[in-house]
């Protein structure tokens, strides 16, 4: 593997920022420093008046492979993770067949190390199916390498088995990721209940739905001391809910998603499809609340739910087409415009912090020193763009984000030493 | 703003209605079975002026008026709103109607009115009464009472009310 | 106006000139012969996805007043059935030539979503819980004619008592009574009330029905029972139904309203035709005026030509 060289950007990482160049070799970093020359055949990526991080690890991805390629298949999902500045992706399960099994697994991972442009590390689900009624084989998965479980797409309602289940994986080394939706509380739900869905007549997914699970499950970690992480948070209650249980120093993380930050119920006032979602657009008041939470380290990650779907799907009328947005692409430039926090800290709730959730800590979200394996990411956090859903590297196009001024865009990804992107292009 | 000019004063609507309301009555040899209907919006008030002036004369007759705009050819071709709702409270068949209109310019909106009419009922015969005929007629339509002829341009607007005549 | 989906995007000037325009339809309707040649070589069609006779036939019935050609898209005999989607049957009958598509849909929202599909006119025949912006027209046109009240509503106290949460009757209702300036109560129990309201809420009927100008009945389904939305329909009977005792304290002038079907014994439990106020069958009959006026302002008065230009 020949080198490369990353010459005059600023590197930051969890020490902070500083001017450098980064020179990488066999898929590790091996010099970081100012005014290093290229040697010959090394590969030069311009970073001048960018910054270069470690690369960005999503925690919530939906490949929809296998089962679903006509939404999304591992390649062109890894592709769209590359050009948001993703070098590992956590691959949800809701699959067909779910990721219930070691084969399935392993299938998602070599379909990813086919792909070779992002890590695709599959997620397992907590029971089989993700039919809420028996759980899967946790240890044979977790001896596979899966390190995060979960039933995203519904949560586990049943409060004995979710017991059952923490108390299982509390040997294991592993983390329950928890879909917070109490279903008796949203059947037939399309979008927030509040004053928005009442004149719309649309049916509402009341914010106490999520919160009732929020509570339920920091208090079976309180019970069990086995770790949860908190999917896709939504409300301004779920996050006092969080800080709470990590005052009282209990293993419990959080996430939130780039739409939950940038865009609100009213959104749906001209019935399109592609603000469903799953929990709902909620209030301006809840978009602060999270927002809140993450600069006050409460939420610890931004993750995407990067949900493709085809376009025929999301054609459908409001009440039977399913929910979820694409997020990859867009995650950087959605966070960027829509937080007002240190540039460090959103970086880390992009990068190391999930890196740790995720149990790819030793890879992923390293700091940019010689030695570290060379996973990075190179963005211009001030650059003001639009996305174009026609050019989405995703199969599908259902992003919210279209006509949005988004700001802060990635130039270069680096996977192990190799570009996967390189000045906004794929580079395959 | 263009130039308006006035062609015919109150006191020359006036005597217009008066000669109108004679011609009516002696055309029809009396006033037996004979109605107006104005058009809405600009014929009413001159429907309504005759009428008085035929009572005055002779004696009361019925009075209407029929809005026309859902009768038009250029229904959808360019904005329309229509007047008052029509008012034909009295008998059409075998009736002697009488058409009153501001001004008669291409006869289209004449032409929907007698449409109108045949919707309400079967008038022995239909005749047609104007302020001013200004010409420019794009149906064969032709007016049996009239208050003034009106040489115009196309470009021209008239207006007839009872306070007179005006071209601009 | 292009469209005609909720009272809403309409607003307050179409809305009124709607109702102006009826009273001309009305005056059509009244004449031996009730037809006039006004949309001659426009081609309507209804799209109901979600079964509904009477409104079907209220809207074939206006189009064809109004001199209109209509088709009717029976979903149940359609390749809908067969997995054809939403848009691809859209595109289809809008592809045979169609001025208007009239859309009842049993999910909210779908008329906007056919409008981008189309560049033919869109009326919402009812959307969901959301929206039924004709039948709110012939409710305005009913309680103006019956109560003479032409240019506002002002001071008129109207209440809408029933299921207002899965009501697109109600959502129309209370935008375009207001819109009117009238002052509208909901009265229900909070099971059946939407997450939020923008007017005012009575639970009890009998504190202010002697004070009452309209009363509008909705109609209670029998499923809401099973839902635990209320205990029985007896209950509901009892604390929201129109009894013969109720009925007695309204005042002489209040009119007693409902979208139909009704349910007898239940919401109204009282003969409806023994009682003078009622305009339950004028509201039937005033349908299809108001949608000859919205068929008209579409498609013919050209109110929609400077949006095209």
């Amino acid at each position: 593997m020949s080198g490369m060289l990353i010459t005059g950007g600023t590197v930051l990482d969890q020490s902070g920022e500083r001017r450098a160049d980064v020179r990488v070799a066999d898929g590790t970093i091996v010099e970081v420093g100012n005014g290093l020359e290229a040697s010959a055949g090394e590969q030069t990526l311009d970073a001048t008046g960018r910054v270069v991080s470690p690369g960005f690890v999503d925690l919530h991805t939906h490949l929809r492979e296998p089962g679903r390629e006509e939404s999304e298949t591992i390649e062109t999902g890894s592709r769209a993770a590359a050009k948001g500045g993703y070098t590992c992706v956590v691959a949800m399960p809701n699959t067909d067949p779910t990721q219930d099994s070691v084969s399935v697994v392993e299938f998602v991972r070599a379909q990813g190390e086919a792909a070779g442009l992002c890590d695709v590390r599959p997620s397992g689900s907590i029971t089989i199916g993700r039919l809420g009624q028996q759980l899967s084989p946790l240890a044979e998965l977790a001896d596979a390498g899966v390190h995060l479980f979960t039933d995203d797409g519904d949560g586990v309602q049943d409060p004995l088995l979710m017991r059952r289940a923490l108390e299982y994986a509390a040997d294991l080394g592993i983390v329950l990721a928890q879909h917070c939706e109490v279903k008796r509380l949203t059947e037939g739900a399309v979008m927030h209940e509040g004053h928005c869905c009442s004149r719309l007549g649309l049916p509402g997914w009341p914010s106490v739905a999520e919160e009732l699970m929020v509570f339920r499950d920091i208090e079976l970690v309180r019970l069990t001391g086995a770790p949860v992480h908190i999917l896709h948070l939504s409300t301004a209650r779920s996050v006092d809910l969080v800080r709470a249980a990590k005052a009282d120093g209990l293993p419990v993380t959080a996430e939130a998603t780039p739409h939950h930050i940038s865009l609100t119920d009213e959104r749906l006032e001209g019935y399109s499809s592609l603000y469903k979602v799953n929990p709902p657009l909620r209030t301006m008041a809840d978009v602060e609340s999270v927002r809140a939470g993450l600069a006050d380290g409460t939420i610890d990650a931004i993750a995407t739910d990067h949900a493709p779907h085809a376009p025929e799907t999301k054609e459908r009328p409001l009440d039977q087409a399913p929910p979820g947005m694409l997020g990859l692409e867009t995650a950087l430039g959605v966070s960027l415009a829509s937080l007002d926090m240190p540039l460090v800290d959103v970086i880390a709730a992009m990068s190391w912090k999930p890196a740790a959730i995720a149990g790819v800590a030793d890879q992923h979200g390293r700091p940019v020193l010689p030695g570290e394996p060379a996973n990075l990411t190179v963005f211009d956090p001030g650059a003001e763009w639009q996305v174009v859903p026609a050019q989405l590297a995703s199969k599908s196009r259902n992003t919210p984000f279209g006509g949005m001024a988004l700001r802060g865009k990635v130039w270069h990804t680096v996977l192990r030493g190799t570009a996967t992107v390189v000045d906004g292009q794929p580079s395959r | 703003m263009t130039d308006s000019k006035q062609v015919l004063g109150p006191d020359d609507v006036r005597r217009a209605v008066t000669r109108m309301a004679h011609e009516i009555i002696e055309r029809n040899h009396g006033l037996d079975r004979v109605a107006l209907i104005g058009l809405q919006r600009g014929g009413v008030w001159l429907a309504v002026a005759l009428a008085a002036e035929i009572a005055r004369i002779d004696h009361d007759i019925p009075v209407g008026s029929i809005d026309a705009s859902l009768y038009r050819d250029d229904i959808g071709l360019r904005p329309v709103s229509p007047g008052s709702v029509s008012d034909v409270s009295f008998e059409i068949d075998g009736a002697i109607v009488v058409l009153v209109d501001d001004v008669l310019y291409t006869g289209r909106t004449v032409k929907a009115a007698l449409d109108a009419i045949t919707d309400y009922g079967r008038p022995s015969a239909v005749q047609l009464a104007v302020l001013v005929d200004r010409g420019h007629r794009e149906l064969p339509i032709r007016p049996d009472y009239v208050g003034k002829n009106l040489p115009t341009s196309t470009a021209e607007q008239v207006v007839a009310t009872v306070e007179g005549v005006t071209i601009s | 106006m292009k469209h005609f989906r909720s009272v809403d995007e309409a607003g307050p000037d179409a809305i009124r000139r709607l109702l102006d325009l009826a009273d001309h339809m009305a005056e059509v309707n009244r004449r031996p012969n009730p037809k006039v040649p006004a949309l001659r070589g426009k081609t309507v069609c209804n799209v109901f996805f979600e079964d509904s006779t009477r409104t079907r036939l209220s809207f074939e019935t206006a189009a064809k007043r109004l001199s209109a050609d209509i088709m009717n898209f029976a979903v149940s005999s359609s390749s809908v059935n067969k997995g054809e989607s939403l848009r691809d049957t859209i595109e289809t009958i809008a592809a045979m030539g169609v001025d208007a598509f009239v859309i009842r849909h049993k999910s909210s929202g779908v008329p906007w979503q056919v409008s981008d599909w189309t560049r033919a006119s869109v009326i919402n025949a009812g959307d969901g819980w959301h929206a039924h912006p004709t039948q709110a027209l012939l409710d305005c046109y009913t309680i103006r004619t019956a109560l003479n009240r032409t240019n506002s509503f002002d001071g008129l106290k109207i209440a809408i008592v029933g299921d207002i949460k899965h009501s697109r009757v109600a959502r129309s209702d209370i935008s375009a009574f207001t819109m009117l300036g009238a002052d509208v109560t909901l009265v229900a129990p909070r099971t059946l009330l939407p997450p939020e309201t923008t007017v005012p809420v009575e639970t009890n009927l009998d504190d202010i029905i002697e004070d009452l100008d309209v009363i509008y009945l909705l109609r209670m389904q029998q499923e809401r029972m099973t839902e635990s939305l209320v205990p029985s329909l007896r209950e509901y009977t009892t604390r929201f139904g129109l009894t013969p005792e109720r009925a007695r304290r309204l005042p002489e002038h209040a009119l007693i309203m409902h979208p139909g079907p009704m349910n007898r014994g239940v919401e109204m439990a009282v003969d409806p035709s023994e009682l003078p106020g009622s305009v339950i069958t004028q509201q039937v009959t005033n349908g299809i005026a108001v949608r000859m006026a919205v068929l008209f302002d579409l498609l013919g008065s050209g109110s929609n030509l400077e949006e095209n230009e």
